[in-house]
Protein backbone atom coordinates (compact mmCIF):
# COMPACT_ATOMS: atom_id res chain seq x y z
CA UNK A 1 0.00 0.00 0.00
CA UNK A 2 2.43 2.52 1.35
CA UNK A 3 4.65 1.33 -1.58
CA UNK A 4 2.17 2.88 -4.13
CA UNK A 5 3.94 6.04 -6.10
CA UNK A 6 2.71 8.99 -5.38
CA UNK A 7 2.35 10.01 -8.60
CA UNK A 8 2.80 7.70 -12.08
CA UNK A 9 2.34 8.67 -15.64
CA UNK A 10 2.39 6.22 -18.54
CA UNK A 11 3.20 7.83 -22.43
CA UNK A 12 2.10 10.95 -20.57
CA UNK A 13 1.87 13.33 -23.81
CA UNK A 14 0.47 17.25 -23.65
CA UNK A 15 -0.22 19.29 -26.94
CA UNK A 16 -0.95 22.71 -27.96
CA UNK A 17 -2.24 23.78 -30.95
CA UNK A 18 -0.13 21.17 -32.72
CA UNK A 19 3.25 21.49 -30.89
CA UNK A 20 3.98 18.88 -28.36
CA UNK A 21 5.18 20.04 -24.91
CA UNK A 22 5.24 16.55 -23.45
CA UNK A 23 5.89 13.81 -25.57
CA UNK A 24 4.88 10.35 -24.38
CA UNK A 25 6.86 9.75 -21.14
CA UNK A 26 6.91 7.74 -18.29
CA UNK A 27 7.76 8.04 -14.67
CA UNK A 28 6.98 7.16 -10.97
CA UNK A 29 7.23 9.76 -8.13
CA UNK A 30 7.74 7.81 -4.34
CA UNK A 31 6.64 8.93 -1.01
CA UNK A 32 8.75 10.64 0.83
CA UNK A 33 11.63 11.43 -1.87
CA UNK A 34 12.71 14.71 -3.54
CA UNK A 35 12.13 14.17 -7.40
CA UNK A 36 12.98 16.13 -9.92
CA UNK A 37 13.03 17.42 -13.29
CA UNK A 38 16.14 18.44 -14.99
CA UNK A 39 16.23 20.03 -18.55
CA UNK A 40 16.21 23.45 -19.86
CA UNK A 41 14.05 26.24 -20.99
CA UNK A 42 11.31 24.77 -23.64
CA UNK A 43 12.24 20.91 -22.17
CA UNK A 44 8.63 20.24 -21.30
CA UNK A 45 9.66 20.51 -16.97
CA UNK A 46 6.10 23.13 -16.56
CA UNK A 47 3.79 21.69 -18.78
CA UNK A 48 4.26 18.55 -16.78
CA UNK A 49 3.96 20.15 -13.43
CA UNK A 50 0.59 21.38 -14.42
CA UNK A 51 -0.89 18.37 -15.24
CA UNK A 52 0.23 16.47 -12.41
CA UNK A 53 -1.54 20.17 -10.42
CA UNK A 54 -4.51 18.98 -12.02
CA UNK A 55 -4.74 22.51 -13.74
CA UNK A 56 -4.06 21.06 -17.18
CA UNK A 57 -5.50 18.11 -18.85
CA UNK A 58 -3.48 15.77 -20.50
CA UNK A 59 -3.52 15.18 -24.47
CA UNK A 60 -3.02 11.23 -24.00
CA UNK A 61 -1.45 8.98 -21.94
CA UNK A 62 -2.35 7.89 -18.24
CA UNK A 63 -1.65 10.15 -14.96
CA UNK A 64 -2.40 9.66 -11.30
CA UNK A 65 -1.43 11.89 -8.58
CA UNK A 66 -1.88 10.22 -4.98
CA UNK A 67 -3.52 7.59 -7.12
CA UNK A 68 -7.17 9.90 -8.17
CA UNK A 69 -7.35 10.39 -11.90
CA UNK A 70 -6.26 14.55 -12.33
CA UNK A 71 -9.18 14.98 -15.03
CA UNK A 72 -12.10 14.02 -12.87
CA UNK A 73 -11.42 14.19 -9.65
CA UNK A 74 -9.35 17.96 -9.25
CA UNK A 75 -10.58 19.40 -6.16
CA UNK A 76 -10.05 16.44 -4.01
CA UNK A 77 -5.72 15.99 -5.43
CA UNK A 78 -5.53 19.50 -5.40
CA UNK A 79 -6.72 19.77 -1.70
CA UNK A 80 -3.96 17.57 -0.70
CA UNK A 81 -0.73 19.38 -3.44
CA UNK A 82 0.78 22.18 -2.37
CA UNK A 83 1.97 24.34 -5.56
CA UNK A 84 4.72 26.45 -5.83
CA UNK A 85 4.88 28.39 -9.27
CA UNK A 86 7.58 29.59 -11.05
CA UNK A 87 6.47 33.07 -11.05
CA UNK A 88 5.38 34.31 -7.59
CA UNK A 89 1.62 34.75 -8.15
CA UNK A 90 1.05 36.43 -4.79
CA UNK A 91 -1.44 38.96 -3.93
CA UNK A 92 0.50 41.78 -3.73
CA UNK A 93 -2.76 44.07 -2.03
CA UNK A 94 -2.03 42.15 0.80
CA UNK A 95 0.48 41.73 4.08
CA UNK A 96 2.51 38.67 4.53
CA UNK A 97 0.05 37.03 6.41
CA UNK A 98 -3.46 37.90 5.32
CA UNK A 99 -1.63 35.99 1.97
CA UNK A 100 -1.63 33.44 4.02
CA UNK A 101 -5.00 33.53 5.80
CA UNK A 102 -6.91 34.08 2.52
CA UNK A 103 -4.87 31.14 0.47
CA UNK A 104 -6.16 28.92 3.64
CA UNK A 105 -9.29 29.93 3.18
CA UNK A 106 -9.40 27.92 -0.14
CA UNK A 107 -9.14 25.35 0.90
CA UNK A 108 -11.93 25.31 2.99
CA UNK A 109 -9.77 25.64 6.83
CA UNK A 110 -11.62 27.45 9.52
CA UNK A 111 -10.08 31.22 10.37
CA UNK A 112 -8.93 30.87 13.43
CA UNK A 113 -6.90 27.44 12.17
CA UNK A 114 -5.57 29.86 8.92
CA UNK A 115 -4.45 32.34 11.02
CA UNK A 116 -2.29 29.78 13.68
CA UNK A 117 -1.24 28.08 10.48
CA UNK A 118 0.36 31.32 9.30
CA UNK A 119 1.83 32.49 12.29
CA UNK A 120 3.76 28.92 12.49
CA UNK A 121 4.74 28.76 8.64
CA UNK A 122 5.97 32.70 8.77
CA UNK A 123 7.94 31.49 11.46
CA UNK A 124 9.47 28.09 9.46
CA UNK A 125 10.53 30.31 6.64
CA UNK A 126 11.75 32.87 8.36
CA UNK A 127 9.04 35.41 7.67
CA UNK A 128 7.90 35.78 11.17
CA UNK A 129 9.11 39.51 11.74
CA UNK A 130 7.65 40.70 8.09
CA UNK A 131 3.72 38.93 9.11
CA UNK A 132 2.56 43.03 8.72
CA UNK A 133 4.45 43.90 5.98
CA UNK A 134 2.96 44.59 2.39
CA UNK A 135 4.22 41.56 0.03
CA UNK A 136 5.54 44.52 -2.36
CA UNK A 137 8.88 45.38 -0.24
CA UNK A 138 9.63 41.93 0.33
CA UNK A 139 12.72 40.96 -1.62
CA UNK A 140 12.87 38.34 -4.07
CA UNK A 141 14.04 35.28 -1.95
CA UNK A 142 11.50 36.50 0.76
CA UNK A 143 8.61 36.54 -2.00
CA UNK A 144 9.60 33.25 -2.86
CA UNK A 145 9.87 31.77 0.76
CA UNK A 146 6.69 33.22 1.23
CA UNK A 147 5.03 31.72 -1.96
CA UNK A 148 6.63 28.25 -0.51
CA UNK A 149 4.93 29.00 2.65
CA UNK A 150 1.68 29.28 1.18
CA UNK A 151 1.72 26.23 -0.80
CA UNK A 152 2.09 24.64 2.42
CA UNK A 153 -0.64 25.76 4.00
CA UNK A 154 -3.07 23.02 3.59
CA UNK A 155 -0.20 20.36 5.02
CA UNK A 156 0.22 18.79 1.95
CA UNK A 157 1.85 15.44 1.27
CA UNK A 158 2.77 16.63 -2.24
CA UNK A 159 4.81 19.97 -3.01
CA UNK A 160 5.47 20.77 -6.55
CA UNK A 161 8.13 23.66 -7.17
CA UNK A 162 8.71 24.47 -10.62
CA UNK A 163 12.10 26.10 -10.68
CA UNK A 164 12.29 27.49 -7.00
CA UNK A 165 15.56 29.02 -7.48
CA UNK A 166 15.74 30.82 -10.72
CA UNK A 167 16.13 34.82 -10.08
CA UNK A 168 17.76 34.06 -6.71
CA UNK A 169 21.23 35.16 -5.13
CA UNK A 170 23.19 32.40 -3.93
CA UNK A 171 22.56 33.35 -0.30
CA UNK A 172 18.83 33.40 -1.25
CA UNK A 173 19.27 30.57 -3.00
CA UNK A 174 21.12 28.40 -0.32
CA UNK A 175 18.36 29.75 2.42
CA UNK A 176 15.50 28.02 0.70
CA UNK A 177 17.71 24.77 -0.45
CA UNK A 178 17.67 24.82 3.32
CA UNK A 179 14.00 24.70 4.14
CA UNK A 180 13.81 22.71 1.15
CA UNK A 181 15.38 19.74 2.85
CA UNK A 182 13.92 20.78 6.23
CA UNK A 183 10.32 19.69 4.73
CA UNK A 184 12.19 16.70 3.05
CA UNK A 185 13.27 15.43 6.66
CA UNK A 186 9.52 15.92 7.79
CA UNK A 187 8.30 13.45 5.57
CA UNK A 188 7.04 16.17 2.52
CA UNK A 189 7.45 15.17 -0.50
CA UNK A 190 8.88 16.89 -3.28
CA UNK A 191 9.26 17.43 -7.19
CA UNK A 192 10.82 20.00 -8.66
CA UNK A 193 11.70 20.86 -11.96
CA UNK A 194 15.28 23.42 -12.32
CA UNK A 195 17.22 23.70 -15.14
CA UNK A 196 20.22 24.62 -13.00
CA UNK A 197 22.31 20.97 -12.18
CA UNK A 198 23.78 22.04 -8.97
CA UNK A 199 20.26 22.63 -7.47
CA UNK A 200 19.24 18.86 -9.10
CA UNK A 201 22.06 17.25 -7.22
CA UNK A 202 21.38 19.35 -3.92
CA UNK A 203 17.95 18.55 -3.64
CA UNK A 204 17.18 15.21 -6.06
CA UNK A 205 17.25 12.10 -4.82
CA UNK A 206 16.14 10.52 -8.17
CA UNK A 207 15.58 12.49 -11.41
CA UNK A 208 14.99 12.69 -15.10
CA UNK A 209 16.64 14.22 -17.49
CA UNK A 210 14.50 15.98 -19.96
CA UNK A 211 14.95 17.15 -23.17
CA UNK A 212 12.40 18.40 -25.77
CA UNK A 213 9.40 16.62 -24.46
CA UNK A 214 10.96 13.22 -24.27
CA UNK A 215 13.10 11.40 -21.00
CA UNK A 216 16.59 10.80 -21.92
CA UNK A 217 17.63 9.46 -18.82
CA UNK A 218 16.40 8.64 -14.70
CA UNK A 219 18.22 7.92 -11.97
CA UNK A 220 20.05 9.59 -8.63
CA UNK A 221 22.20 12.13 -9.22
CA UNK A 222 25.10 9.63 -8.59
CA UNK A 223 23.64 6.86 -10.96
CA UNK A 224 23.44 9.07 -13.59
CA UNK A 225 26.76 11.00 -13.46
CA UNK A 226 28.85 7.01 -13.19
CA UNK A 227 26.63 5.41 -15.96
CA UNK A 228 26.95 8.31 -18.54
CA UNK A 229 30.05 10.14 -17.83
CA UNK A 230 33.77 9.43 -16.42
CA UNK A 231 34.49 10.74 -12.60
CA UNK A 232 36.75 13.70 -13.87
CA UNK A 233 36.54 15.72 -16.35
CA UNK A 234 39.21 18.25 -17.79
CA UNK A 235 38.26 21.34 -19.46
CA UNK A 236 40.62 23.19 -21.60
CA UNK A 237 40.28 26.85 -23.23
CA UNK A 238 42.81 28.04 -26.16
CA UNK A 239 44.10 31.25 -27.63
CA UNK A 240 41.04 32.20 -30.22
CA UNK A 241 41.36 30.55 -33.56
CA UNK A 242 43.30 28.10 -32.22
CA UNK A 243 41.03 25.13 -30.56
CA UNK A 244 40.67 23.82 -33.76
CA UNK A 245 44.17 22.90 -34.46
CA UNK A 246 44.18 20.54 -31.18
CA UNK A 247 41.17 18.23 -31.48
CA UNK A 248 42.69 15.76 -33.90
CA UNK A 249 45.43 15.45 -31.15
CA UNK A 250 43.21 15.78 -27.92
CA UNK A 251 41.20 12.72 -29.42
CA UNK A 252 42.22 9.89 -27.72
CA UNK A 253 43.79 10.54 -24.88
CA UNK A 254 40.16 10.49 -22.93
CA UNK A 255 37.56 8.35 -22.98
CA UNK A 256 35.52 10.82 -24.73
CA UNK A 257 35.95 14.08 -26.36
CA UNK A 258 33.24 17.14 -25.97
CA UNK A 259 34.09 20.18 -28.15
CA UNK A 260 32.19 23.41 -26.93
CA UNK A 261 32.34 26.75 -29.40
CA UNK A 262 34.60 28.12 -26.18
CA UNK A 263 36.58 24.93 -24.93
CA UNK A 264 37.38 21.58 -25.15
CA UNK A 265 36.00 18.53 -22.19
CA UNK A 266 38.01 15.63 -21.90
CA UNK A 267 36.33 12.63 -19.93
CA UNK A 268 39.12 10.54 -18.29
CA UNK A 269 38.96 8.02 -15.19
CA UNK A 270 41.73 9.37 -14.42
CA UNK A 271 42.81 13.57 -14.68
CA UNK A 272 46.23 13.21 -13.27
CA UNK A 273 46.83 10.86 -16.04
CA UNK A 274 45.03 12.55 -18.79
CA UNK A 275 47.27 15.87 -18.00
CA UNK A 276 50.36 14.25 -18.39
CA UNK A 277 49.60 12.53 -21.41
CA UNK A 278 48.23 16.28 -23.16
CA UNK A 279 51.61 17.66 -21.86
CA UNK A 280 53.76 15.35 -23.40
CA UNK A 281 51.60 15.63 -26.55
CA UNK A 282 52.70 18.83 -26.90
CA UNK A 283 49.72 20.73 -25.98
CA UNK A 284 49.73 24.07 -24.09
CA UNK A 285 46.02 25.15 -22.97
CA UNK A 286 45.58 28.74 -22.01
CA UNK A 287 43.91 27.66 -18.84
CA UNK A 288 43.24 24.43 -17.56
CA UNK A 289 40.28 23.26 -14.96
CA UNK A 290 40.24 19.60 -13.61
CA UNK A 291 37.20 19.23 -12.10
CA UNK A 292 34.57 16.25 -10.94
CA UNK A 293 31.83 15.37 -13.62
CA UNK A 294 28.28 16.89 -13.01
CA UNK A 295 24.69 16.49 -14.24
CA UNK A 296 25.56 19.44 -16.84
CA UNK A 297 28.13 16.82 -18.17
CA UNK A 298 25.38 13.95 -18.44
CA UNK A 299 23.33 16.45 -20.07
CA UNK A 300 25.90 17.42 -22.58
CA UNK A 301 26.45 13.61 -23.28
CA UNK A 302 22.57 12.76 -23.68
CA UNK A 303 21.72 15.83 -25.86
CA UNK A 304 24.67 17.39 -27.31
CA UNK A 305 23.67 20.62 -25.96
CA UNK A 306 23.99 22.75 -22.82
CA UNK A 307 21.95 23.13 -20.35
CA UNK A 308 22.10 26.98 -19.53
CA UNK A 309 22.74 28.87 -22.70
CA UNK B 1 -18.82 24.45 -4.64
CA UNK B 2 -20.99 27.52 -3.64
CA UNK B 3 -18.68 27.82 -0.17
CA UNK B 4 -15.56 28.01 -2.55
CA UNK B 5 -17.52 31.14 -4.45
CA UNK B 6 -17.80 32.05 -0.92
CA UNK B 7 -14.38 31.99 -0.13
CA UNK B 8 -13.53 33.95 -3.15
CA UNK B 9 -16.02 36.91 -2.27
CA UNK B 10 -14.48 36.99 1.24
CA UNK B 11 -10.76 37.52 -0.13
CA UNK B 12 -12.04 40.18 -2.55
CA UNK B 13 -13.90 42.08 0.16
CA UNK B 14 -10.25 41.70 1.85
CA UNK B 15 -9.44 43.84 -0.73
CA UNK B 16 -11.98 46.09 -1.19
CA UNK B 17 -11.17 46.59 3.10
CA UNK B 18 -8.02 47.94 2.65
CA UNK B 19 -8.47 49.82 -0.96
CA UNK B 20 -11.97 51.30 -0.34
CA UNK B 21 -10.95 54.93 -0.47
CA UNK B 22 -9.75 55.42 -4.06
CA UNK B 23 -12.90 53.54 -5.63
CA UNK B 24 -15.25 55.78 -2.45
CA UNK B 25 -14.41 59.09 -4.12
CA UNK B 26 -15.24 58.23 -7.82
CA UNK B 27 -18.58 56.19 -7.12
CA UNK B 28 -20.19 57.48 -4.15
CA UNK B 29 -19.17 61.37 -5.05
CA UNK B 30 -19.49 61.57 -8.85
CA UNK B 31 -23.35 61.06 -8.62
CA UNK B 32 -23.84 64.31 -6.46
CA UNK B 33 -21.32 66.78 -8.69
CA UNK B 34 -23.44 65.32 -11.68
CA UNK B 35 -26.88 66.46 -10.19
CA UNK B 36 -25.76 69.36 -8.95
CA UNK B 37 -24.10 70.37 -12.79
CA UNK B 38 -26.67 68.63 -15.15
CA UNK B 39 -29.75 68.28 -13.22
CA UNK B 40 -29.92 71.93 -10.99
CA UNK B 41 -27.55 73.95 -13.24
CA UNK B 42 -28.62 72.61 -16.79
CA UNK B 43 -32.30 71.10 -15.61
CA UNK B 44 -33.53 74.73 -14.44
CA UNK B 45 -32.79 75.45 -18.10
CA UNK B 46 -34.37 72.29 -19.69
CA UNK B 47 -37.39 72.83 -17.33
CA UNK B 48 -37.44 76.61 -18.53
CA UNK B 49 -38.36 75.18 -22.01
CA UNK B 50 -40.05 72.48 -23.33
CA UNK B 51 -37.86 70.06 -21.11
CA UNK B 52 -40.65 69.43 -18.13
CA UNK B 53 -43.33 68.82 -20.59
CA UNK B 54 -41.62 67.01 -23.12
CA UNK B 55 -40.22 64.68 -20.89
CA UNK B 56 -43.49 64.79 -18.44
CA UNK B 57 -41.34 65.13 -15.45
CA UNK B 58 -39.05 67.95 -14.13
CA UNK B 59 -35.22 67.51 -15.80
CA UNK B 60 -33.73 66.35 -12.34
CA UNK B 61 -36.05 63.84 -11.94
CA UNK B 62 -35.52 62.35 -14.94
CA UNK B 63 -31.82 62.17 -14.54
CA UNK B 64 -31.19 61.01 -11.06
CA UNK B 65 -32.88 57.08 -11.60
CA UNK B 66 -30.55 57.62 -14.99
CA UNK B 67 -27.72 58.55 -13.14
CA UNK B 68 -28.08 55.91 -11.21
CA UNK B 69 -28.39 53.16 -14.04
CA UNK B 70 -25.32 54.55 -15.48
CA UNK B 71 -23.34 54.51 -12.45
CA UNK B 72 -24.58 50.85 -12.44
CA UNK B 73 -22.94 50.41 -15.50
CA UNK B 74 -20.21 51.52 -15.01
CA UNK B 75 -19.10 49.90 -11.45
CA UNK B 76 -20.16 46.47 -13.32
CA UNK B 77 -18.17 47.46 -16.55
CA UNK B 78 -15.15 48.39 -14.57
CA UNK B 79 -14.94 45.73 -11.62
CA UNK B 80 -15.09 43.00 -14.55
CA UNK B 81 -12.44 44.73 -16.64
CA UNK B 82 -9.08 45.79 -14.94
CA UNK B 83 -9.19 43.44 -11.67
CA UNK B 84 -10.27 40.55 -13.99
CA UNK B 85 -7.25 41.08 -16.49
CA UNK B 86 -5.14 41.28 -13.01
CA UNK B 87 -6.29 37.93 -12.20
CA UNK B 88 -5.67 36.39 -15.53
CA UNK B 89 -2.44 38.20 -17.19
CA UNK B 90 -0.96 41.05 -14.73
CA UNK B 91 -0.78 39.13 -11.47
CA UNK B 92 -1.94 35.65 -12.01
CA UNK B 93 -3.58 35.32 -8.67
CA UNK B 94 -5.99 33.05 -11.00
CA UNK B 95 -3.75 30.99 -11.17
CA UNK B 96 -2.62 30.89 -7.48
CA UNK B 97 -6.39 30.26 -6.26
CA UNK B 98 -6.82 27.32 -9.20
CA UNK B 99 -3.80 25.35 -7.70
CA UNK B 100 -6.44 25.08 -4.81
CA UNK B 101 -9.93 23.10 -4.81
CA UNK B 102 -11.21 26.48 -5.99
CA UNK B 103 -12.54 26.15 -9.66
CA UNK B 104 -12.97 28.64 -12.12
CA UNK B 105 -17.07 28.39 -11.93
CA UNK B 106 -16.44 29.57 -8.25
CA UNK B 107 -14.12 32.61 -9.16
CA UNK B 108 -16.65 33.87 -11.81
CA UNK B 109 -19.54 33.60 -9.28
CA UNK B 110 -17.52 34.92 -6.25
CA UNK B 111 -16.35 37.67 -8.18
CA UNK B 112 -19.82 38.59 -9.42
CA UNK B 113 -21.07 38.19 -5.95
CA UNK B 114 -19.09 40.88 -4.61
CA UNK B 115 -19.66 42.92 -7.60
CA UNK B 116 -23.43 42.51 -6.55
CA UNK B 117 -22.23 43.60 -2.75
CA UNK B 118 -20.56 46.68 -4.11
CA UNK B 119 -23.49 47.50 -6.81
CA UNK B 120 -25.88 47.65 -3.46
CA UNK B 121 -23.91 49.86 -1.30
CA UNK B 122 -23.12 52.08 -4.04
CA UNK B 123 -27.02 51.75 -5.10
CA UNK B 124 -28.30 52.19 -1.19
CA UNK B 125 -26.15 55.46 -0.99
CA UNK B 126 -27.57 56.91 -3.95
CA UNK B 127 -31.30 55.97 -2.47
CA UNK B 128 -30.07 58.42 0.21
CA UNK B 129 -28.94 60.77 -2.51
CA UNK B 130 -32.36 61.15 -4.77
CA UNK B 131 -33.99 61.72 -1.30
CA UNK B 132 -31.37 64.47 -0.31
CA UNK B 133 -31.94 65.97 -3.91
CA UNK B 134 -35.55 65.72 -3.11
CA UNK B 135 -35.92 63.56 -6.52
CA UNK B 136 -37.79 60.11 -4.77
CA UNK B 137 -38.65 59.23 -1.04
CA UNK B 138 -36.23 56.92 0.54
CA UNK B 139 -38.37 53.57 -0.12
CA UNK B 140 -39.19 54.57 -3.54
CA UNK B 141 -35.47 55.38 -3.94
CA UNK B 142 -34.49 51.92 -2.38
CA UNK B 143 -36.99 50.51 -4.61
CA UNK B 144 -34.65 50.84 -7.38
CA UNK B 145 -31.56 49.07 -5.37
CA UNK B 146 -32.71 45.96 -7.23
CA UNK B 147 -33.21 46.74 -10.50
CA UNK B 148 -29.78 48.36 -10.47
CA UNK B 149 -27.62 45.48 -9.22
CA UNK B 150 -29.15 43.89 -11.73
CA UNK B 151 -28.11 46.07 -14.75
CA UNK B 152 -24.64 46.37 -13.62
CA UNK B 153 -24.32 42.85 -13.12
CA UNK B 154 -26.12 42.30 -17.08
CA UNK B 155 -22.81 43.95 -17.91
CA UNK B 156 -20.25 42.79 -15.39
CA UNK B 157 -21.05 38.82 -16.66
CA UNK B 158 -20.40 39.38 -20.68
CA UNK B 159 -17.57 41.61 -19.82
CA UNK B 160 -15.66 39.66 -18.33
CA UNK B 161 -16.38 37.01 -20.56
CA UNK B 162 -15.40 39.94 -23.21
CA UNK B 163 -11.59 40.06 -20.63
CA UNK B 164 -11.47 36.68 -20.38
CA UNK B 165 -10.75 36.69 -24.24
CA UNK B 166 -8.72 39.47 -24.79
CA UNK B 167 -4.83 39.58 -25.10
CA UNK B 168 -3.68 42.77 -23.71
CA UNK B 169 -5.35 45.77 -22.13
CA UNK B 170 -5.87 47.79 -25.59
CA UNK B 171 -9.31 45.96 -25.81
CA UNK B 172 -10.34 47.41 -22.16
CA UNK B 173 -9.46 51.15 -23.23
CA UNK B 174 -11.47 50.40 -26.58
CA UNK B 175 -14.41 48.66 -24.28
CA UNK B 176 -14.73 51.86 -22.38
CA UNK B 177 -14.06 54.52 -25.18
CA UNK B 178 -16.14 52.97 -28.09
CA UNK B 179 -18.81 50.83 -25.62
CA UNK B 180 -19.13 52.08 -22.13
CA UNK B 181 -18.83 56.10 -22.64
CA UNK B 182 -21.38 56.25 -25.52
CA UNK B 183 -24.14 54.08 -23.74
CA UNK B 184 -23.30 56.23 -20.59
CA UNK B 185 -24.10 59.73 -22.62
CA UNK B 186 -27.27 58.12 -25.35
CA UNK B 187 -28.88 55.54 -23.68
CA UNK B 188 -31.59 57.54 -22.23
CA UNK B 189 -29.82 58.81 -18.49
CA UNK B 190 -29.45 62.31 -19.77
CA UNK B 191 -32.36 62.37 -22.60
CA UNK B 192 -35.11 60.15 -24.15
CA UNK B 193 -34.04 57.70 -26.42
CA UNK B 194 -36.74 58.68 -28.91
CA UNK B 195 -34.96 62.03 -29.40
CA UNK B 196 -31.80 59.54 -30.86
CA UNK B 197 -31.85 59.15 -34.85
CA UNK B 198 -34.20 56.45 -35.87
CA UNK B 199 -31.25 54.53 -37.38
CA UNK B 200 -29.40 54.23 -33.70
CA UNK B 201 -32.73 54.00 -31.67
CA UNK B 202 -32.87 49.72 -32.10
CA UNK B 203 -29.27 49.82 -30.92
CA UNK B 204 -29.88 51.86 -27.42
CA UNK B 205 -32.61 49.23 -27.17
CA UNK B 206 -30.60 46.03 -27.19
CA UNK B 207 -28.30 47.27 -24.49
CA UNK B 208 -28.85 46.25 -21.40
CA UNK B 209 -28.26 50.23 -19.65
CA UNK B 210 -31.50 51.24 -21.69
CA UNK B 211 -33.35 48.63 -19.80
CA UNK B 212 -31.65 49.03 -16.65
CA UNK B 213 -32.86 53.24 -17.03
CA UNK B 214 -36.26 52.35 -17.28
CA UNK B 215 -36.31 49.98 -14.62
CA UNK B 216 -34.74 52.28 -12.22
CA UNK B 217 -36.44 54.71 -13.38
CA UNK B 218 -40.13 53.51 -13.28
CA UNK B 219 -38.94 52.23 -9.63
CA UNK B 220 -37.89 55.78 -8.20
CA UNK B 221 -39.69 58.26 -9.76
CA UNK B 222 -43.34 55.88 -10.92
CA UNK B 223 -42.38 56.82 -14.29
CA UNK B 224 -44.51 54.37 -16.78
CA UNK B 225 -41.71 51.96 -18.38
CA UNK B 226 -41.50 51.99 -22.01
CA UNK B 227 -41.92 48.06 -21.90
CA UNK B 228 -43.97 45.38 -19.19
CA UNK B 229 -41.40 45.79 -16.37
CA UNK B 230 -40.80 41.58 -16.75
CA UNK B 231 -39.55 42.17 -19.66
CA UNK B 232 -37.34 44.45 -19.00
CA UNK B 233 -35.82 41.95 -16.01
CA UNK B 234 -35.76 38.92 -18.46
CA UNK B 235 -33.37 41.00 -20.90
CA UNK B 236 -30.78 41.74 -17.89
CA UNK B 237 -31.13 38.48 -16.68
CA UNK B 238 -30.37 37.24 -19.89
CA UNK B 239 -27.45 38.72 -20.06
CA UNK B 240 -26.45 38.24 -16.45
CA UNK B 241 -26.91 34.44 -17.86
CA UNK B 242 -25.16 34.04 -21.09
CA UNK B 243 -22.44 36.29 -19.52
CA UNK B 244 -21.86 33.83 -16.74
CA UNK B 245 -21.87 30.91 -19.06
CA UNK B 246 -19.61 31.95 -21.47
CA UNK B 247 -17.14 33.59 -18.81
CA UNK B 248 -16.72 30.75 -17.32
CA UNK B 249 -15.98 28.59 -20.63
CA UNK B 250 -13.68 31.24 -21.79
CA UNK B 251 -11.29 31.42 -18.26
CA UNK B 252 -11.33 27.30 -18.68
CA UNK B 253 -10.25 27.63 -21.91
CA UNK B 254 -7.76 30.19 -20.88
CA UNK B 255 -6.44 29.19 -17.54
CA UNK B 256 -6.85 25.13 -17.79
CA UNK B 257 -4.88 24.96 -20.92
Amino acid sequence: MTDDPLVAARSLTKRFDGFTAVDGIDFQVRRGEAFGFLGPNGAGKSSTMRMIAAVSPPSDGTLSVLRRDPVTEGPAIRSRLGVVPQEDNLDLELTVHENLVVYGRYYGLPREECRRRADELLAFVQLGDRADAQVESLSGGMKRRLTIARGLVNRPELLLLDEPTTGLDPQARHALWDRLYRLKQQGTTLIITTHYMDEAEQLCDRLVVMDRGRIAAEGSPRELITSHVTRDVIELRFAVGEQDTHVATLDGLADRLEVLPDRILLYTADADVTEAAIASAGVRPEATVIRRATLEDVFLKLTGRTLVD
Amino acid sequence: MATAALRVLEAEALHYRRAWRGSVVSTFLTPILYLLAMGMGLGTLVDRGAGTAELGLPYLEFLGPGLLAATAMQVGAGDAAWPVMAGIKWRRTYDAVLATPVAVRDIVTGHLAFTGLRLTLMATWFAVVLRLFGIAPLPRGLLAVLPAVLAGLAFSAPIMAFTASLKSEQGLTNLFRFGIVPLFLFSGTFFPVEQLPDALEPLAVVTPLWHGVELIRGAAVGFPTAWHPAAHVAVLVGFLTVGLVLAVRRLERRLLR
